[in-house]
């Protein structure tokens, strides 16, 4: 048996897995060089994470599960069905933007047709909508759970523990993942936590809490698949922590030389999860020369089309200022 | 029609509205079995059951954070801070995050929070037990604060907050709780939010405040107008954010002379913005200085009756003020 | 072809320039859309900027190691073919509503700000006179200021040009009867006239009396007059006691030693005391300067010249020149009480009303004490009732306190 069909993932699946890290990669990839040409001013990043970021969100129910997505969640957007163009436009701040039509940073997600709650920058503060959203569940007897990310910085915020523990003590259908890239910003882990593991802190809340190779997206599928299933039968919340590495600078406005050594970002590109489940599909036959070719090449046109959409919208009239304030 | 107290006017709201939609809930500390500290929330976890009555971890970010949560879910939380001191931990959840909900994602989610905390003093709250922190949120365009001075306003106004679309802080005076009661009809409506009330007309001074204040100020200016003849046109602003600007202008120009009144801290208050509101209008009509009764610029209000009287706005200290005000 | 201009973006949120530091591309160069074309580092990032088109590079605009601000072109790049072109800051489509500037006129003229009716009621200003240059028409504060400025710069220029004379056209003329004389108005009177108009229509004043109880003072002169006429030839006046506790006084509060200049107030360093002397039909304001460096001696014998020189009529510009504060005494008549008008430009006058025995109450006991009024007119725009009354209570302290032992005559 294969590591997919282990956990019940079809070859279709697990391409389409692969199809959408990739565009995240590409995306971001893209986000940058528009910023470096001075098209976009600002860009926050999602390299090292798209695997744990797709994995995990292909272990939702996608067609009812909430979300509440942080900053570096590209890939969770783009497998929930938002679109490149839209990422485009929000780098943009174009007014057709669906997350905020221009009004908040890159990064900052929310489509209420996906179920996404809307974030906001001070970080954290999502843990407690997102047991909010499992205890309206809860309360309306509805199947949905909530998925709620988070960096390992954030994880030292008030609001984590204060929502942690209200979805523990009202044993709530919340899955918390904690995205650990090894920053916060400049910071390394050993100064934001003294603790072994981020997971290690479940039991303080009287959760099941579990640490995963985020690097590997059938370790995170499964734990995640785990998690939802305890959540859907009223075992209450899990806290799971995804292990990987943050491969750019922090933002656009950041320069990593500063805090970190080259050959530390090199050594863990080796490690970045989107090559060894690349290695995974060829090995398996599941991705070949020839559609990884047109794959590339899909994502590109499509990137392009964006780009040059997003780069041509209309900014948000002067006019829509007030709109929004008040219903 | 029965004679019903500022609190219970407060629990039959919450009663009825949920009693209306299922979707509307309470949560915070102590308001389940207990019925709340203050007995605000009693005997509706008997009635609606934990589920819809529910006693929250000690963590006021959480019961806001949590709050608007299900708000973005669809349901209508009314979240209770035990008392309004207590509600700094949460500022950022509701000052983040409510506040901006909609407009954040413009106009694609909507957080219809109601956040009931107890203020004020006179009660031997001491430093943490008797704040007015209306003025914290009251820059804030998203969020709605409305502040009852009677227990008709109390039942009105906390209707028109759990069904008010956008997020809603209820500032509750806990010395008006028991100290105010009155007739209300059962079938009386939900208070219109963001419109000030004038509670009674007159020629010779105008009075704007909100809350508890306004019962003092109605009884000085009865007094005043038995003892000196002077006549008060006293507004109750009922909603303290977003001002209801014309009232406030009519109000002024009606007299010329204005008495403002806050039983917060004087700098940068409610009445600040209000003051700051006729001084861009009314100058025209202006027939004295703006004036303005407040608590003293010390951090809160102390514990010793003494200091604690000194500390409080009464209803000498208005009465005082409104006679200076009438004889300039 | 089109030749299209790369120029140096914005790398990140604070940033305003950034340093070359090194091309990439060459002139000639054939590059692609996004291709890395130069190195640049600024305060927060090093960064590969890219291009934004495909092309030959035709220009490079900016060398190695030159620092330059956002928005600088960097290089030029001749494209194929013309992209699709696409304005800079394309907005919704949206009605921007013109705002409507025609206002009605005069609208606003009877609306008048409290600044500008204190100022019309200062200066007896009729509003409906002045020129209203605010929205609608409103007199605004400045177009009052302009208008008392002309008014003082007309009354200024008559002042220079001739003999100061009333401004007769605001003022009716008095009619006379056939048996009343004429007494043409010149010389010393109209100067006199003149300025006590432009002291009471432009200083605000106000009044302020006390009682002294100058007993002491009287033993004390009656002790020392004779013999001080004797060896000094001149009267040692009760005048040179006062003036001697004002200087004191003055030099405590010097608020009331200083004069109105429209935009500031001047306060003066020297005290020199205006004091009046008259013959039968003028008024003389000639100076003493320096009166707190004067010992009782000295000051009572330039009252002595002073008055000699006003009865001969020989004062000089220079006696009158210089004065910061006015004394007066009024008391020389039997004056007890009187509000004097202010020697402009200072900020107050004193009036020495007559000394009276009077029965006084002490201890319970009635005692007849020798007692005096001091009037002091001040100008409200310089100075307060607290400080004035400080200064009255100051002088009377002084008066009651005096000795052989505070106030020797040498």
């Amino acid at each position: 048996m294969t590591k997919h069909t282990e956990l019940g993932l079809s070859e279709e699946e697990v391409l389409d897995m692969y199809r959408i890290m990739l565009t995240a990669r590409r995306v971001d990839e893209r986000m940058w060089l528009l910023n470096r040409a001075g098209k976009i001013p600002f860009v926050v990043s999602c390299q090292g994470q798209e695997v744990q970021q797709v994995a995990a969100s292909f272990a939702l129910n996608r067609e009812k599960d909430y979300t509440a997505p942080y900053y570096r969640d590209v890939g969770v957007v783009l497998a929930l069905g938002m679109s490149i163009k839209e990422l485009m436009l929000q780098a943009f701040a174009k007014a057709e933007d669906p997350n905020s039509g221009g009004r908040q940073m890159p990064g900052h997600f929310g489509s209420r047709k996906l179920r996404m709650l809307t974030g906001s920058s001070p970080v954290t503060t999502q843990v407690p909508h997102a047991v909010g959203v499992g205890l309206a569940c809860q309360m309306n007897n509805d199947d949905a759970i909530a998925f709620v990310t988070l960096g390992e910085g954030s994880s030292n915020q008030g609001d984590f523990h204060e929502g942690a523990n209200f979805a523990a003590v009202h044993k709530l259908p919340v899955i918390i993942m904690v995205e650990n890239n090894q920053y916060a910003i400049s910071v390394a882990l050993n100064e934001q936590v003294a603790c072994e593991k981020i997971s290690d802190r479940a039991i303080g809340y009287g959760m099941h809490g579990e640490t995963v190779d985020g690097n590997d997206p059938f370790a995170v599928y499964r734990s995640v698949k785990q998690a939802a299933d305890r959540a859907r039968e009223g075992s209450g919340p899990t806290l799971i922590e995804a292990v990987s590495y943050r491969l750019t600078p922090h933002s656009s406005d950041d320069d990593d030389r500063t805090y970190r050594s080259e050959e530390e970002v090199k050594q863990a590109k080796e490690k970045d999860g989107l090559i060894s489940f690349r290695e995974y599909l060829i090995a398996h036959n599941i991705l070949t020369e020839e559609n990884e070719k047109e794959m590339e090449q899909t994502i590109k046109s499509l990137i392009d089309e964006a780009t040059d959409y997003a780069d041509a919208a209309p900014y948000a009239s002067p006019d829509t200022l007030f709109d929004g304030v008040y219903q | 029609m029965p004679v019903v107290s500022y609190i219970e006017a407060i629990k039959t709201a919450m009663e009825e509205e949920m009693e209306r939609d299922e979707r509307v809930f309470v949560l915070g500390e102590d308001v389940g079995k207990r019925g709340g500290v203050f007995r605000a929330t009693e005997g509706l976890y008997e009635r609606f059951g934990a589920k819809r009555v529910i006693d929250t971890p000690l963590a006021e970010s959480a019961i806001a954070g949590v709050g608007i949560g299900a708000a973005m879910y669809g349901m209508i939380p009314i979240a209770e801070m035990q008392f309004a001191d207590f509600i700094l931990p949460a500022v950022n959840q509701i000052i983040s995050e409510a506040a901006k909900i909609r407009y954040r994602s413009n106009n694609d989610w909507t957080c219809p929070i109601t956040i009931r905390a107890p203020y004020g003093g006179g009660v031997h709250g001491a430093l943490y037990h008797s704040q007015s922190i209306e003025a914290i949120f009251a820059n804030q365009p998203g969020l709605k604060i409305v502040m009852p001075s009677s227990p008709r306003d109390a039942k009105g106004l906390l209707k028109a907050a759990i069904r008010d679309p956008d997020p809603v802080l209820y500032f509750e005076h806990k010395k008006a709780y028991r100290l105010l009661k009155e007739e209300i009809d059962n079938n009386e409506e939900v208070i219109e939010i963001g419109k000030a009330n004038l509670i009674q007309e007159g020629t010779d001074i105008t009075v704007i405040t909100y809350g508890l204040c306004v019962h003092y100020a109605k009884e000085a200016a009865k007094e005043l107008a038995e003892e000196q003849g002077i006549e008060v046109n006293l507004l109750d602003l009922r909603t303290i954010y977003p001002l209801d600007q014309e009232a406030i202008i009519n109000a002024v120009n009606k007299t010329g002379k204005v008495l403002l009144i806050t039983e917060d801290n004087k700098e940068g208050s409610i009445i600040s913005e209000v003051s700051a509101i006729i001084g861009e209008h009314c100058l025209f009509e202006l027939d004295a200085p703006i004036k303005r009764l407040a608590g003293p610029n010390v951090p809160a209000m102390p514990y010793a009756p003494t200091l604690e009287k000194a500390f409080m706005v009464n209803q000498d200290k208005i009465k005082q003020a409104m006679l200076e005000l009438a004889l300039f | 072809m089109t030749v299209k201009t790369i120029t140096m973006p914005q790398l990140g949120e604070s940033v305003t320039e950034g340093t070359i530091s090194q091309w990439l591309v060459q002139v000639g160069d054939v590059i692609e859309k996004y291709q890395p074309l130069v190195e640049v580092m600024t305060d927060k990032v090093n960064a590969e900027v890219p291009a934004s088109f495909s092309g030959k590079i035709t220009k490079l605009l900016v060398e190695e190691e030159t620092t330059i601000d956002v928005g600088t072109p960097l290089c030029e790049i001749e494209v194929e073919s013309m992209e699709p072109t696409v304005s800079n800051q394309p907005e919704m489509e949206h009605n921007h509503e013109e705002i409507s500037s025609t206002k009605e006129l005069n609208t606003m003229k009877n609306r008048y700000s409290p600044a500008v009716l204190k100022l019309a009621s200062e200066h007896q200003i009729d509003l409906d006179s002045v020129q209203g240059t605010g929205m609608g028409g409103r007199i605004t504060r400045k177009d009052i200021n302009k208008h008392i400025n002309q008014t003082k710069q007309e009354q200024k220029q008559k002042h220079v040009t001739e003999t100061p004379t009333l401004n007769t056209s605001t003022i009716e003329k008095s009619t006379s009867l056939l048996a009343d004389k004429e007494i043409p108005v010149t010389g010393m009177r109209k100067a006199i006239a003149t300025n006590m108009v432009k002291s009471t229509s432009e200083i605000p004043h106000a009044w302020m009396m006390i009682e002294v109880d100058v007993t002491n003072l009287v033993r004390y002169r009656n002790e020392e007059k004779d013999h001080f006429k004797q060896s000094e030839g001149y009267n040692l006046s009760y005048f040179a006691f006062f003036l001697n506790a004002v200087a004191k006084a003055l030099k405590k509060f010097p608020e009331l030693n200083s004069s109105w200049a429209n935009d500031k107030i001047i306060q003066h360093k020297d005290i020199n005391l205006s004091i009046a002397v008259g013959n039968e039909s003028e008024l003389f304001v000639p100076v003493i300067k320096n009166v707190d460096e004067k010992s009782i001696k000295g000051i009572a014998k330039e009252i002595h010249v002073l008055a000699q020189k006003a009865k001969s009529g020989t004062l000089t510009h220079q006696d009158m020149e210089g004065g910061t504060f006015t004394v007066n005494n009024t008391g020389t008549f039997g004056s007890v009480q009187s509000m004097g008008v202010i020697n402009y430009p200072q900020a107050a006058i004193l009036q020495v009303e007559s000394i009276v025995k009077r029965p006084v109450i002490i201890d319970d006991m009635f005692a007849a004490r020798d007692m005096v009024n001091l009037c002091l007119s001040l100008d409200h725009r310089i100075l307060d009732g607290v400080i004035c009354g400080q200064f009255m209570s100051h002088v009377k302290a002084i008066l009651e306190n005096i000795s052989g032992n505070t106030t020797p005559i040498y």
